[in-house]
């Protein structure tokens, strides 16, 4: 299958290795990944941040990029969200239905990484090997957006060597929520302590998540407690086949 | 404008000449598994009136009095003024009894209008053997008597056996609160004490009768 | 899409909305409170497991809340006719019907009647509408004394605190602090009570018992109203509302326009809803409803105020109306990880959690409430649990909309909006990106071992608790055209 990676511009710019990982996974299942070059940002955090008009800029502009492609797929949770639940949403409230047509209809073809690899793919043992102790954190809006359930979860479940470790409370927000952890900082810090709190209680060596902006949340406040544990993108563990800790 | 004609034009403002009005969904469950007064649901109501710390006799049509009796027996009792639920000695709420009178009595004995096995939840319509409200709510301890065909399964059920224009109230266990740390802790205001009384053929009667310290 | 001007929203200057400091401030002030958290921790702690234990029993539970909603939005789009149904089924049994526009003239309803009845002291069954119009205070002016009956409310009223929570408005106290408020502010109180809850509940019991028998007027709030039937509901647990709605000659009922249903087929839908969602029970102890007046029983004189109050500034909004479904469970602050932090007060509105953050600001105008839709990580476990399917997560992300909106048509761009149009600007095409991208990896600069521990405002608000990852040396796309093959696709 010709799959086009939407990368997200935060895994582009910032975690780099987490869009590598789902290029070399879905390579090694055995389809074509393209990387459509003109694609920016989904426009998420404007949405959700309230600046609507810039934000309809990039939904046209998304749309435009990967309309094109049959199948698109992000490791990221929360931008597939915003292009199924919010894309249309936004274009319709400035009165653009065309534009919310067409992103309705590039919805339906937009995937997340683990509902790819299992409702499209159908498959859940990747044939990845990841020795180590793995803590897993659902996202919020993997969660309860999109509904992914225990997808994740059985994917992992299926790495050879792997010792996944229950994450306590795991459907507890980490507190990163985009501009919230700026705007609300004490409280998304608060949150944060918690999520860390009970990450560390598991004794795992990684925690991984299908989200790599929470993952910098949940990654920075470990970094900054000169904890030991890594934030591993779940892209990254499934790509994993040689042993070593990437 | 006065302030009815006011708010009535903003309404109309606010929705729109044409609202869209879709129509509602109602696919859940109205009638339980079990047919109203099944042994099933006598057993499931004193389960679940227990569960909320209800104390619950069950009792055959024929042991009714004795029961009551059994139950009532040293307390000052008052019922309904015209109730055909009552216990020898019981004071009649006629002339209506003063709120002081009221909370002067051990107990108030009366039937109820229906109930329901799914929520514990036992309802008054002040019909000729529940009375006034008042008389339900102010002694400390309300002894209630149940018929088996006056038992349902579901909410639904309860709702639709029951004419709104009375008074009702409905009543699943004794007063209680979770006002404090959110734990529930059972009597406030409210009766302190719940008795009910669940009457059904022999067969159905569960466990034995016995005098509960209240 | 926007407000229809000229809508009246809450005036300011009456009733409890609006608060002292946008929620930020208010909500670090909480948090630096060890012993509020730790309360709090506890309590939505239990209340969670007990909601979905109640919830996992009910097998058509989607099926309710589907139902659920949609007769309230099928009731907000014939709000008029089903409140002239209720006036006239409720005028028709002996009751009488006000209305007031706002707070200021629902206030003046009351105490007139009040002072009708002669009575300088009124029994109050909890009610969130005469919390929200400042009933209390307004009374007090007057010369008439507002005793709260239930519990938590009795709790808030002793310590002159402030309700923090929509079910239980003393939820920040524990059993200890509470004690303590009773020895100090209940007159005759027991000097060797304890704070086991029992002993507590028996206090304030004893303190109420001679006011009910006594009272002549009684003010509650109504859970829900049967057009159809005019029958009015108070849903409840201790049986304060029992005792108010029933003993004293006088009941006046303050009602949100937007509690009216329009058949009592309806009931049986919410009255499995709302205690399985509230308090975690199968069903409240106690549930009263009334029609007008019965003769012989209960209240011979029964007032019916109907309040809008901002509500129909709130309808005329497409996209946020569905707030106006809230039946007052309080699910959604239970399951929320920011209430749970920071507690109610921090909201400043009688409203709090997730639906006062939607609520309040609607019903004010979102200038006087503009902290509150940014108030939420957005997790969404506020629109799972609620049990009218009000998708609070959508309407906060369409209130900071409107909130944007309304700023740029006002003031110079903020800072926060230039940020805004400049990312836009480089996200706007693939070139502009890439050089975006460059000038983010000036971020190696800052970083020392591959981490960035200090960034200047506002990103110092990230750095205060967490550090970044230095920026990578290539990003995704130069990594791509690096690949033999893939550079032009």
């Amino acid at each position: 299958m010709r799959v086009a990676l939407f990368a997200t511009c935060l895994a582009d710019a910032m975690f780099p290795q987490a869009a590598q990982a789902t290029v070399t996974l879905l390579e090694r299942l055995g389809h074509d990944v393209v990387f459509p070059d003109a694609q920016t940002c989904c426009g998420q955090m404007h949405i959700n941040t309230g600046y609507r008009r810039q934000a309809r800029n990039l939904v046209r502009h998304h749309t435009d990029v990967f309309e094109p492609y049959d199948a698109i797929v992000a490791p990221s949770g929360s931008c597939v969200g915003s292009v199924r639940h919010q894309h249309a949403v936004i274009a319709r409230g400035v009165g653009d239905e065309r534009l919310a047509d067409r992103a309705a209809q590039l919805a339906t073809r937009t995937w997340e990484l683990s509902e790819f690899l299992i409702d499209v793919l159908g498959v859940e043992d990747v044939g990845a090997y990841f020795p180590h102790r793995v803590t897993y954190h659902p996202t919020c809006h993997s969660l309860r957006m999109l509904r992914v359930g225990d997808k994740p979860l059985r994917l992992l479940r299926a790495v050879r060597g792997i010792d996944l470790v229950e994450l306590p409370a795991a459907d507890q927000c980490c507190g990163f929520g985009g501009t919230f952890a700026l705007k609300n900082a004490g409280t998304s810090a608060a949150m944060l302590a918690d999520k860390m709190g009970h990450v560390l209680a598991t004794d795992a060596e990684v925690v991984t998540a299908g989200d790599a902006s929470c993952l910098m949340h949940i990654g920075g406040g470990l970094s900054r407690l000169e904890s030991a544990v890594r934030p591993l993108h779940l892209a990254e563990v499934l790509a994993a086949t040689d042993g070593s800790r990437p | 404008m006065n302030a009815r004609d006011e708010i009535l034009s903003r309404i109309r403002t606010a929705t729109g000449p044409s609202p869209v009005i879709r129509p509602v969904p109602r696919d859940y469950a109205v009638a339980g598994a079990h047919a109203p007064g099944a042994p099933e649901l006598l057993d499931l109501l004193a389960e679940r009136l227990r569960d909320y710390r209800a104390t619950v006799h069950r009792c055959t049509p024929g042991d009714l009095d004795a029961t009551l009796a059994e139950v009532t027996r040293g307390w000052r009792v008052a019922v309904p003024d015209s109730s055909a639920i009552t216990v020898p000695g019981a004071v009649a709420d006629r002339p209506a009894l003063s709120h002081a009178d009221l909370d002067g009595v051990d107990a108030v004995l009366t039937g109820c209008a229906a109930a329901c096995a799914d929520t514990g939840t036992i309802a008054l319509d002040g019909g000729a053997d529940q009375g006034r409200r008042a008389l339900t709510l102010v002694p400390d301890r309300h002894v209630c008597v149940i018929h088996a065909d006056q038992v349902v399964q579901t909410v639904p059920e309860l709702l639709r056996r029951l004419d709104p224009r009375r008074p009702l109230t409905f009543i699943s266990g004794p007063s209680a609160t979770s006002d404090i740390e959110l734990d529930r802790v059972e009597g406030v205001h409210g009766p302190r004490t719940l008795i009910a009384v669940v009457v059904g053929p022999a067969g159905t009667t569960g466990n034995n009768v016995h005098r509960e310290q209240g | 899409m926007t407000t229809f001007l000229g809508m009246p929203h809450a005036p300011r200057g009456v009733g409890q909305l609006r608060g002292d400091e946008p929620f930020p401030a208010a909500a670090d002030k909480a948090l630096a409170d060890r012993q509020l958290r730790r309360n709090l921790g506890h309590a939505t702690a239990t209340i969670r497991d007990k909601r979905a234990r109640a919830v996992a029993e009910v097998a058509d539970w989607e099926q309710l809340r589907l139902a659920g909603e949609a007769i309230k939005a099928a009731t907000m789009a014939r709000l008029g006719e089903h409140l002239i149904e209720l006036e006239a089924a409720v005028t028709a049994r002996g009751g009488h019907v006000h209305w007031a526009r706002d707070a200021v003239e629902a206030n003046r309803i009351v105490t007139d009647l009040v002072r009708a009845t002669g009575a300088t002291e009124v029994v109050k069954v909890k009610s969130m509408a005469t919390q929200e119009i400042g009933l209390n205070e307004a009374l007090e002016s007057a010369g008439i004394t507002a005793v709260e009956t239930d519990l938590a409310e009795l709790i808030v009223q002793l310590g002159h605190d402030k309700p923090s929570h929509i079910l239980v408005p003393a939820i920040h106290r524990n059993r200890t602090e509470i004690r303590d408020i009773f020895l100090r502010h209940m007159p005759g109180v027991d000097p060797d009570l304890t704070d086991d809850p029992r002993r507590l509940a028996m206090a304030a019991r004893a303190h109420l018992r001679a006011k009910f028998l006594t009272a002549r007027v009684a003010i509650s709030g109504a859970n829900f109203a049967v057009a159809e039937t005019g029958t009015v509901t108070v849903v409840e647990s201790e049986g304060n509302g029992r005792m108010c709605l029933t003993l004293p000659d006088t009941l006046i009922t303050v009602m949100g326009i937007e509690k009216v249903v329009p058949a009592w087929t309806d009931l049986e839908v919410f009255l499995q809803l709302l205690p399985r969602s509230s308090t975690g029970e199968r069903m409240n102890p106690y549930t009263s409803t009334w029609t007008g007046v019965t003769p012989g029983d209960g209240p011979q004189e029964f007032h019916l105020v109907l309040l809008d109050n901002g509500r129909t500034a709130v309808l005329a909004d497409e996209a946020g109306r569905s707030a106006l479904h809230c039946i007052r469970c309080s699910a959604c602050l239970n399951v929320c990880p920011v209430y749970e932090r920071t507690g109610g007060h921090a909201y400043g509105s009688v409203y709090p959690g997730p639906i006062g953050a939607i609520l309040s600001p609607q019903l004010t105008g979102i200038e006087d409430n503009a902290s509150l839709p940014y108030a939420s990580s957005l997790c969404g476990a506020c629109y799972d649990v609620c049990p009218v399917r009000i998708d609070i997560p959508s309407i906060l992300v369409h209130l900071r909309g409107e909130h944007v909106d309304a700023r740029a048509q006002r003031a110079l761009p903020s800072p926060e909006a230039l940020a805004m149009a400049a990312a836009a600007w480089t996200m706007a095409g693939p070139r502009r990106f890439r050089l975006g991208e460059r000038l983010l990896r000036l971020g190696r600069l800052l970083a020392r071992g591959g981490r960035i521990r200090r960034l200047p405002p506002p990103l110092s608000a990230w750095t205060a608790a967490r550090d970044l990852p230095e920026p990578p040396a290539q990003t995704f796309r130069q990594w791509w055209r690096t690949r033999p093959g893939d550079g032009r696709r």
